[in-house]
């Protein structure tokens, strides 16, 4: 066991020091958000005044859907061609599928949180349960890291990586979505937290189901 | 031509919830009236495609255990049965919602979270396409069935118990047994159940038969085309 916590330690570490050398993944996703963003506030013609908050809020979401799509998207693109096979020989793959997860949450949560700052920043700020809104922010990073990161590994094994990841991630990424507009929604409201209870709980069965199947499944997956 | 028994039970049960199911009494209730029936087909479609989604997930894993082709077969065709349930138990809803709640789409989170399902499995075949070699198709394939029947069951399940919705026993609403599923109901729904489950087996082994078939006049084919070579 310590030693499957220590090989994801050193494969979450390569993963950012990969990332920081580069750098152009990280820049790439946050300008993505930005441009985004800024493209949804000169759409709506800077009336942020007359803006719905249900309209605010399911902007929020989608954004934040086609950043995750994108960003996780690339996530198995460097071990094209062989390399896996290297880590076939050092690690297990748990450690690889897990390591892969972690780095993309915390990936998520950074870019959530620039999101939110840049959306709330030309948008406007409706939000009056900001502790939850943050939360569920977080419980959405991870819960979109786990489920995408699955469905990026599938995704690269095929030659239309961008369709596909499309088709499979956006129906699969639905019933975490829409605990998390729910949830966003209440805290925009600033209704009582326990409101809120049930759907969470989902979200974070849906997290356990899915990092569950994927630590099963990648196995398999990395074999071929 | 013989058939086995549980292929003659199917035509029995089958016809018995078609005759019984138009013919025999039904209580009389408001709104629901006469399409009260609909429940002898739209609700054993459900069962039916979840039982063959769940046959075709269980061939998934017995394939990554296995590598046996035979196996990936039958997970591709019980799944492709699962999704034609899916369609008519879509379709004979759509029909019921139409003279119930007064319009074929009501965007009841129900509907949309099956029609959200019936894109996961599309999903799957586009995936299928998409790769070229054949253990690999298999493979892959199989992982993403696996990987979506968890979410398709909290999606079709579980979200909908969570949100207001039309259909009985979900947002509040009484599930069927409470108020209006009497004996008189239950005398056709349960044979009914049986009936679509096992007619929906039929279709998949049949599928898997015809398949297996046409591959061995393929594999004939080039046995006599290499013969002439």
């Amino acid at each position: 066991m310590t030693s499957i916590t220590k090989q994801i330690q050193t494969l979450v570490k390569k993963e950012f020091l990969l990332e920081w050398r580069e750098r152009s993944a990280l820049n790439g996703i946050l300008l993505y958000t930005f441009s985004t963003v800024f493209v949804c506030y000169l759409s709506f013609n800077q009336q942020r005044v007359n803006l719905h908050p249900i309209t605010w809020n399911t902007l929020f979401w989608i954004i934040q859907l086609f950043t995750a799509i994108n960003g996780i998207s690339k996530t198995f693109a460097q071990e094209q061609g062989g390399r896996f096979f290297f880590y076939y020989s050092l690690v297990s793959p748990l450690a690889v599928i897990l390591s892969k997860i972690i780095y993309n949450s915390l990936l998520m949560v950074l870019v959530a949180m620039v999101g939110v700052g840049v959306y709330v920043f030309v948008m406007g700020n409706p939000v009056q349960d900001l502790p939850l809104f943050i939360l569920n922010l977080f419980l959405g990073a991870i819960g979109f890291a786990a489920t995408l990161t699955m469905i990026a590994g599938i995704a690269s094994k095929s030659n239309n990586n961008s369709t596909l990841m499309a088709v499979l991630g956006f129906p699969t990424i639905l019933p975490m979505i829409l605990m998390l507009i729910k949830v966003s929604k209440n805290a925009m409201d600033g209704l009582d937290r326990g409101v809120s209870m049930d759907e969470i709980i989902t979200i974070l069965g849906i997290d356990a189901v899915v990092i569950a199947v994927s630590c099963l499944l990648f196995p398999y997956l990395w074999r071929s | 031509m013989k058939l086995s028994w549980w292929k003659i039970v199917t035509i029995v049960l089958l016809t018995y919830t078609v005759i019984g199911g138009l013919l025999m009494e039904v209580p009389r209730l408001p709104i629901l009236n006469e399409t009260i029936r609909n429940l002898y087909f739209h609700v054993p479609m459900w069962f039916s495609m979840i039982i063959q989604m769940l046959v075709g997930t269980v061939y998934a894993i017995k394939y990554l255990k296995s590598s046996n082709t035979e196996h990936d077969l039958k997970s591709v065709e019980f799944t492709n049965a699962g999704i034609l349930f899916g369609i008519l138990g879509l379709l004979t809803g759509m029909l019921w919602a139409k003279f119930t709640w007064g319009d074929f789409w009501t965007g009841d989170p129900k509907l949309n979270a099956t029609a959200v399902g019936m894109m996961f499995y599309m999903g799957y075949f586009v995936l299928r396409n998409s790769l070229q070699d054949a253990e690999q198709k298999a493979r892959i394939s199989g992982i993403y069935n696996i990987f979506i029947f968890p979410l398709f069951v909290a999606l079709i399940f579980v979200l909908p118990r969570l949100t207001d919705s039309l259909h009985p026993g979900n947002g509040g609403n009484p599930g069927f047994n409470a108020y209006d599923l009497d004996s008189k109901l239950r005398l056709v729904f349960y044979p009914a159940v049986i009936g679509w489950i096992l007619l929906g087996v039929w279709i998949a082994t049949l599928k898997v038969r015809l398949r297996k078939a046409e591959d061995k006049i393929l594999e004939k084919q080039e046995d006599s085309q290499r013969a002439i070579l």
